[in-house]
């Protein structure tokens, strides 16, 4: 009897741990077991388990077996990045994964963390699984690009009333013009950003410089004419240098925001990153730190992160209601809230940062964290298939 | 299980209540002082040394426990106080009154009022529920919801993941509610008339943005990391619905419930709380702290079990203390500063003789027996939150005090220390005062269950989105 009772334990006790087993094994399943790539890093090798994969989530699993520490990228082409995951230390495991589409792409290691790495060349494959996302994220993902294209273009001519401005010397009227022409790319910053080189030429900050960088000759964008004109309160011949340089910077901007990278979760996780960007730079009031027009981008922010979120709702509520439920409640709050320092609902004339208390920028750095923390689960109800 | 720590209680309490100087018998010249014999006194003083072992032993079971990964479970039910000394332990989280009041102080806290934003009952008595099985998992030791790591890699993790691989670390979440919070919810009338607003007391200089709050969670543990983690996670689950208002960290205790372990030094150098309530005296916790059936009418008969907290965060103007003699810092505080002896005698534990004192002497003015007996007990911790403006440490005492009545209490109390001599080297500038529900009795039960769920308009279930049963 005793026996008999240890062995039927002893079963359901493997039967246990083989479901656990088999639960992992679905997990990583789940996005594909052939999707799941084994590279072998070393200090002159970069051995990939194989060179073609179906598109969709693509799972990287880095072995780095050789003596330096190293960083595995997944490359396009053109040398932009995928996804990528630095720090592997010697002996070490590290998974990365990203959503991937069919094209040619390159898997490179870097052993030391330095140089161009060893590459090698992988396809994605477009048969099948990526054709099977729900047709309504597709939908989204174009109206999203739309949406991005629209913006770049509608800036240009704002950009431009500004830039004039400047150039003409005409310290009042470009500070007029400043914050409405920074609206359409505070909307979808994180789609610029994706490009990597356009952010930091037109959106920098004084602080983000560069050790190294040079205050007047390395310092281009919104924001050093910003200074100029709130800070300094004159304008003279570099900064409409600054001006033509800003125009042909958002033109490359408005000319490649068509090929951006826009998958359904790059919009939900980009809809919580511009929700970051008011939480790190608006609330505390650095973003504006001499023009004060924090609130206009503050605004904008929030305008786009709705507008991914409303493209992705359909999905997302049917796979978690709770959370589009939420997440209308706390974006009619903050839009309630903002609108508390506009007298016309129209318009983007808002108070200026500098006016506003410390307790009401409490109340406001509330309701973005009230907003942003469901926000930052839009991307699971987003993937999250039933 | 349950027989050994009360047996033990009653032991301990029977000796705390021995008038006089029972705890260190004083050797030789010094037993003029009692008309107790030397023996006697070590009669009364051994069976609280035998209690500290027991606690010990327990602690170990459950350490052993937490290894075994049955923590939560293994004490649930258990309606004595938790007994865990042992460092790195599970505190049980299940019990008849809520733990990180009466059970052994720890030496680091993490102490957040929060201010309720939503108005919809249903919505925060669902942040309740879920904040109660976060607490449930945090205590034992576990990672909240679906843990720091193994989740969707789109989304962020359930748990922030810096408390992982660290120990229970005697983890204590205490939840209170301020006087706010019952007009916020229609529940003025089950308000009880114990939890006083605090009058303005002489020297305050309250500072609102470190004052009141509609909620405290007070965390307690050895590990400031877990404490921190405890506190960070619960903020995170209540986004959107309640907000930090201020919290305060604290280290070094400056006060003990377990009654051998030596009285920690406040920042100022100096023992304080020699003669605090220890969490085995169940006379003095009874009559003192916690709260009755027979104190409460039937609108705050939710309160049985539970007690009051009055925190304030205590500036100390340490530089010009420490530019204080020695002679005066004594008289200050009617205590000599390396023993502890009150003024006239020999050791620390020895009983104040009262009218020695300066008559604006700290100790003497925070007495009992010049407050017509009111007693507190005391968790504080001190605090150092760098150097403000003026190159000055911005430090001192975040004073936590637990009482059957405000207005029996720290009321009384703090009135008699206006004449303080202290006063001229500290500063209250924070203050708050919450009713502490009594705790959670089981798996079923929820922080605040007894107020919220019998008052009218509980139809929640479980449909909220941060509940997560393991």
């Amino acid at each position: 009897m005793r026996a008999v009772r240890l062995s039927v334990v002893t079963a359901a006790a493997t039967a246990a741990a083989l479901a656990a087993v088999t639960g992992c094994t679905e997990k990583s399943g789940a996005a594909g077991g052939d999707r799941v790539v084994e590279v072998t890093a070393t200090d002159t090798g970069c051995e990939v388990s194989k060179k073609e994969f179906p598109a969709g989530h693509v799972q990287i699993d880095v072995t780095n077996k050789g003596s330096k520490v190293t960083e595995v990228y997944l490359l396009f082409p053109d040398d932009r990045i995928v996804t990528e995951r630095e720090n592997i230390g010697p002996g070490t495991s590290q998974k990365v994964t990203a959503e991937v589409k069919a094209g040619d792409y390159r898997i490179a290691c870097k052993p030391g963390m330095k140089g161009k790495g060893i590459r090698q060349d992988v396809t994605v494959t477009g048969a099948g699984k990526v054709a099977k996302r729900d047709p309504r994220l597709d939908a989204a993902v174009a109206s999203y690009r739309q949406y991005a294209q629209e913006q770049a273009d509608g800036t240009l001519p704002e950009a431009k009333v500004f830039t004039d401005a400047v150039k003409a010397g005409d310290v009042e009227a470009a500070k007029k013009a400043y914050a409405p022409s920074r609206i359409g790319w505070e909307r979808t910053e994180p789609v610029a950003e994706s490009f990597g080189d356009i952010d930091p030429k037109v959106d920098l900050r004084e602080d983000g410089l560069e050790e190294g960088q040079d205050l007047e000759k390395d310092w281009t964008g919104w924001h050093r004419l910003e200074r100029s004109l709130w800070k300094d309160e004159k304008l003279t011949d570099r900064d409409s240098e600054l001006a033509d340089q800003l125009m042909k910077d958002l033109t490359d901007w408005q000319n490649r925001v068509g090929k951006a990278e826009i998958t359904p979760t790059s919009m939900a996780n980009g809809a919580k990153e511009l929700l970051d960007e008011v939480a790190t730079g608006k609330v505390t009031g650095e973003e504006e730190r001499y023009s004060h027009t924090d609130l206009v981008d503050f605004k904008a922010n929030v305008e786009g992160a709705e507008k991914s979120y409303e493209l992705l709702k359909p999905v997302a509520s049917e796979n978690d209601a709770a959370l589009t439920k939420e997440l209308d409640t706390q974006f009619a709050a903050l839009d309630t809230l903002l609108d508390k320092y506009r007298k016309d609902k129209s318009s983007y004339e808002f108070t200026s940062y500098d006016k506003v208390g410390k307790a009401e920028q409490k109340e406001l750095s509330d309701a973005v964290n009230a907003l942003a923390e469901p926000l930052s689960k839009l991307a699971a109800a987003v993937v999250a298939t039933k | 299980m349950t027989d050994t720590p009360s047996g033990k209680t009653g032991q301990v309490a029977a000796a705390g209540e021995q008038p006089a100087g029972e705890e260190r018998p004083v050797a030789g010249g010094a037993a003029a002082a009692g008309e107790s014999t030397v023996a006697e006194q070590a009669a009364a003083g051994a069976p609280s040394r035998r209690s500290v072992l027991g606690w010990g032993g327990a602690g170990l079971a459950l350490g052993a426990a937490a290894a075994g990964g049955a923590v939560a479970v293994a004490r649930a039910g258990d309606d004595t106080q938790p007994a865990a000394a042992e460092s790195g332990a599970a505190v049980a989280f299940h019990g008849v009154h809520q733990a990180g009041i009466a059970t052994p102080v720890q030496d680091r806290l993490h102490f957040a009022a929060f201010d309720v934003r939503t108005t919809d009952r249903a919505v925060f008595v669902q942040l309740l529920k879920d904040w109660t099985e976060a607490a449930r998992r945090l205590t034992a030791g576990q990672a909240v919801g679906e843990g720091a790591y193994g989740g969707l890699a789109e989304a962020p993790p359930d748990d922030t993941g810096e408390a992982l691989g660290l120990k229970p670390s005697r983890l204590t979440l205490t939840i209170g509610f301020g006087p706010s919070l019952f007009e916020k919810f229609g529940l003025a009338d089950r308000r009880p008339e114990a939890l006083v607003d605090l009058p303005k007391f002489a020297g305050d200089n309250l500072d609102r943005a470190r004052s009141g709050g509609d909620l405290c969670v007070q965390a307690c543990a050895d590990d400031p990391q877990v404490a921190v983690h405890a506190i960070r996670n619960l903020a995170r689950i209540g986004f959107g619905k309640v907000v930090i208002r201020w919290s305060q960290l604290g280290f070094g205790k400056t006060s003990s419930t377990t009654p051998d372990a030596q009285t920690p030094r406040n920042l100022m150098g100096f023992k304080d709380g020699t003669r605090n309530i220890a969490g085995t005296e169940t006379g003095r916790l009874k009559k003192f702290v916690w709260v009755e059936d027979t104190d409460t009418g039937p609108d705050s008969a939710w309160m049985t079990g539970g007690s009051y907290l009055v925190a304030r965060r205590i500036r100390m103007n340490i530089e010009t203390w420490d530019r204080t003699s020695l002679q005066e810092q004594e008289d200050i505080f009617g205590r000599d500063k390396g023993e502890g002896a009150p003024v006239g005698r020999a050791k620390e534990r020895d009983e104040p003789f009262l009218k020695a004192m300066k008559p604006d002497a700290h100790v003497r003015l925070a007495h009992p027996d010049t407050n017509a007996g009111a007693t507190l007990l005391r968790r504080g911790y001190s605090f150092t939150d760098g150097t403000d403006g003026l190159g000055r440490l911005d430090a001192g005492l975040f004073f936590l005090a637990y009482q059957r009545d405000v207005r029996k209490g720290f009321v009384p109390v703090q009135r008699s220390l206006a004449a303080d001599s202290l006063n001229e080297y500290i500063q209250h500038v924070g203050s708050a005062v919450f009713a502490i529900p009594p705790g959670v009795r089981d798996r079923d039960d929820w922080w605040g269950r007894a107020l919220f769920a019998a008052a009218p308009g509980d139809g929640t279930n479980s449909a909220g989105t941060n509940s997560k049963e393991a």
